[in-house]
């Protein structure tokens, strides 16, 4: 359970996500990272690349901070917290406590990581220079995946978990088996 | 469906491959000419195996082409005004070609040369002489442009230059024509005793590669035509070929040709370098150029030097020696090992080579057959390694390929020959159309060529193309010299006259290739780092705009305020940090070129309004799926109206 809490702080170390653009004139691919408190280059200046090819579609700069990046560090700081003292004080049934906490913090986390892409690729600037819309005559939107690819016009974008993603994973997961495993030996005893 | 798609796929290619391969079979005239194509076919989006920078002769410029496709990729100009490129038109690189009789637009570039580090070459710089006016330049190859230019004081047709000893100590430029040292008004027929011949040796600083004259050696008054330096055991040295013996003043086909030796100068440069660093040599006034372009500021500044360093050979005796070689020994050539030095006596029916160890030999045992003011000459036999005899006609340049082979042109046979190092026995010959110049491989001038192929230069192509009126192409030839028999595998066109070359792999230069420059590393005074950082000033009848471009726009786009006899400054600073996207820039009636700005880069160009009206200005790359949009416009009203200096982007003035 020790390590379970410890590993989620491995997002203060590596990216939460990566976003990538492929394109014929692009042969090394414009990249996004996504950390728990920054955006950052994949290269240097692709991020303003990124934003200068969104302008011709009406797409808002991506912003230099957004309000997650202070509440998710302090919420992956609280709950860390949260699970060390659990790992020394509590019994097994609160390990899954702290389970069913993360997975649904996460959930949020990705939640809202959707509605930031949605906005992001929907609220579009009413004197874009180009204006594209769906066969149904609706306007078109290019948010990026949330997970996995997907053609946007001339790009291919790939949105994928990155380390940090693993690390809170892998964090999430461990606590489960320590359940199990603690659950096994109160059994046995 | 996906999996499907890419059996699909895959299934195509093979029907592809198995056709393209049928079909050369049955249309070409032999398997032969189909494996000849291939050697030198590299496939779309394929990079080539070397850089060959080939001046451009009378062109002024230098030019980049892959190897072995022949493909031209860029023309980076050097003495030569270049309007594509701005360059000696903008603000920024006007001081570039500044010299001491004012401002020269053209030269005629003649030997290129690759820095090297311990006798093999680093990739880092070119250094190019121009002949007319003299002058040596330096480019750099992280940013394939000219970045330095040193004007040579005393000299006149400088050609026996640029060339580079084996740790880059100094680039070497040599004098052709003798003149009066100092210049004097003087009668012409007095040329004998009375002209000088100058030998320049520049320091080359390791770091950053800044030239600075450290003397110049001031030899009899013969024509100095090209020169190379020893390497390995002969490091130190430095060989000229001379003609013109006869100190000859007029007709010069015929007086300069009279001697049945002239010769070639070994010069001792560690032993002088030894003296002059303690103090040795006579400061001299002169008055010549240096120009230095520095990438922060994306400007070059001239300053002019005064005084010259000149040291007479008659002061540091054991440093000069002259070696007779027949017939007015053109090419002065030197092979990997240091040990023998060609001289392509251009009028003799054989090729004389000497060796370093007989001539050091010669040289302590005093075999002297005379001297010629006071430089003592050797006994010819005493220095002579071996003849190459009746190889060719009129030969003019050799190179060497690291495996004991030299390849030298003729002209007037017009033909490469190959021959053996050592044993003097012709290996191969192979035609060039035609009259065949300088040839290059890569690495040639070094311990260590890479002798897969050469590269032969013509002066003359004549029906080789198709015609372009009394102007026909000037063009090179490439042939592989991997095997025992040279073999012709391409022709193609080249710039101006391809005058020499110098080569290497394209993994030197390839990775340090710069992409950007940093907007955040811009220190130009004008720069406007963004586009807040945009105005206009005036100051009196001089403006000054300081704009920017980013995809697809100007800032400011709407200029008013503008008066007829202003001076306008545009600066323009390319906010874009993405590879491959520079803006140009361009108004109309403009008295001068575009700008074509790199990402990060910021360039000036003069406009002084002559009419009133308003007056549009265009990026001139086309930079963007906007780029036809990307546009401006300038208020220009009577030298005496009132209008008020005002800019905008993206809005109505007032």
């Amino acid at each position: 359970m020790l390590i379970a809490a410890l590993l989620p702080l491995g997002l203060f170390l590596f990216p939460l996500w990566k976003i990538t653009l492929e394109a014929p004139q692009y042969p090394t691919p414009l990249g996004m990272y996504i950390h728990i408190n920054d955006f950052s280059d994949a290269n240097p200046h692709d991020i303003k690349n990124i934003n200068l090819m969104n302008h011709y579609v009406g797409m808002k700069y991506i912003p230099e901070s957004i309000p997650e990046f202070k509440i998710f560090p302090a919420g992956i700081l609280i709950t860390s917290l949260i699970g060390l003292i659990i790992a020394f004080k509590g019994n097994y049934k609160w390990f899954l406590f702290w389970f069913i906490l993360m997975v649904t913090l996460s959930s949020a986390g990705l939640y809202d990581f959707y509605l930031w892409e949605h906005d992001y690729g929907h609220n579009l600037d009413p004197k874009a220079i180009m204006k594209f819309t769906n066969p149904d005559g609706s306007q078109m939107g290019f948010q990026p995946p949330l997970f996995g690819s997907k053609d946007i016009l001339n790009f291919k974008a790939h949105s994928y978990p990155r380390l940090g993603a693993f690390f809170l994973g892998l964090g999430i997961l461990t606590s489960l088996i320590a359940y199990f495993t603690g659950k096994k030996n109160i059994k046995k005893v | 469906m996906k999996n499907i798609l890419k059996s699909a796929v895959a299934m195509l290619s093979v029907l592809v491959a198995f056709t393209s391969c049928n079909n050369p079979k049955s249309s070409n005239s032999g398997a032969l000419a189909g494996n000849v194509a291939e050697k030198v076919y590299v496939a779309p989006g394929d990079h080539d195996e070397f850089y060959a920078f080939i001046s451009g002769g009378f062109s002024g410029q230098l030019s980049v082409y892959g190897l072995p496709s022949g493909r031209l990729f860029k023309v980076i100009p050097v003495f030569s005004q270049d309007a594509e490129k701005a360059y000696g038109y903008n603000e920024e690189t006007k001081p570039m070609l500044n010299t001491s009789h004012g401002f020269v637009p053209w030269d005629d570039a003649h030997h290129p040369d690759i820095s090297q580090t311990n006798g093999v070459i680093d990739g880092r710089w070119v250094f190019i002489n121009g002949n007319n006016t003299p002058r040596i330049a330096k480019v750099d190859l992280s940013v394939f442009e000219t970045t330095e230019i040193i004007e040579i004081p005393n000299s006149a047709g400088n050609h026996s230059s640029s060339f580079v000893t084996e740790n880059s100590e100094y680039v070497v430029a040599g004098t052709r024509f003798s003149v009066p040292i100092p210049q004097k008004d003087m009668p012409i027929k007095d040329y004998k005793g009375n002209f000088k011949g100058s030998l320049t040796f520049i320091s080359v600083e390791p770091e950053h590669g800044h030239m600075d004259i450290k003397f110049q050696l001031i030899m009899p008054g013969f024509d100095y035509d090209l020169a190379h330096p020893g390497r390995g055991a002969s490091h130190g040295w430095f060989f000229f070929s001379t003609y013109n013996s006869e100190e000859a003043s007029t007709l010069m086909e015929v007086n300069a040709s009279q001697n049945d030796k002239d010769f070639i100068a070994a010069v001792n440069w560690k032993k002088i370098e030894e003296y002059v660093n303690n103090g040795g040599g006579t400061m001299m006034p002169a008055n010549y150029a240096h120009n230095v372009y520095d990438e922060a500021t994306h400007s070059a500044t001239s300053t002019m030097k005064k005084e010259v360093l000149v040291v007479n050979p008659s002061e540091v005796p054991g440093a000069v020696f002259l070696l007779p070689t027949p017939k007015s020994p053109h090419g002065c050539d030197v092979d990997p090992s240091g040990e023998y030095i060609v001289g392509n006596g251009k009028l003799s029916a054989n090729l004389t080579v000497h060796s370093f160890t007989k001539m050091l030999n010669a040289i302590e045992n005093k075999k002297f057959a005379g001297d010629a003011y006071g430089i003592p000459i050797i006994n010819f036999e005493d220095v002579l390694a071996g003849v190459v005899e009746q190889p060719g006609l009129g030969p003019l340049h050799t190179e060497f390929d690291g495996k004991g082979n030299a390849y030298t042109t003729f002209f007037i046979s017009s033909e490469v020959v190959k021959w053996k190092l050592g044993t003097w026995e012709v290996v191969d010959r192979q035609p060039c159309y035609y009259s065949v110049g300088h040839l290059m491989i890569p690495g040639g001038n070094s311990q260590k060529p890479f002798g897969k192929y050469v590269v032969a230069m013509n002066k003359i192509t004549k029906d080789r193309y198709l015609p372009t009126g009394p102007e026909v192409t000037q063009s090179a030839q490439l042939y592989d010299i991997s095997g025992e028999k040279m073999e012709l595998l391409l022709d193609f066109p080249t710039i101006g006259e391809p005058h020499y070359a110098a080569g290497c792999p394209a993994d030197l230069i390839k990775p340090r290739s710069k992409k950007i420059f940093n907007l955040e590393d811009n220190k130009h005074p004008y720069a406007a780092k963004s586009e807040a950082d945009t105005k206009v000033v005036r100051d009196g009848n001089v403006v000054h705009i300081y704009m920017t471009t980013i995809r697809s726009h100007f800032s400011p786009d709407n200029i008013e305020g503008i008066k007829v006899g202003d001076k306008v400054y545009f600066h323009v600073t390319n906010l874009e940090q993405d590879y491959d996207v520079p803006h140009g820039v361009s108004m109309i009636g403009a008295n001068t070129s575009e700008l074509l700005i790199m990402p990060g880069q910021t360039e000036t160009f003069l406009w002084e309004p002559k009419q009133v009206g308003v007056w549009p200005f265009y990026c001139t790359d086309f930079c963007s799926a906007l780029h036809q949009e990307m546009q401006g416009y300038v208020r220009v009203s009577s030298a005496n109206s009132n209008t008020t200096l005002k800019w905008s982007l993206g809005e109505d003035i007032e």
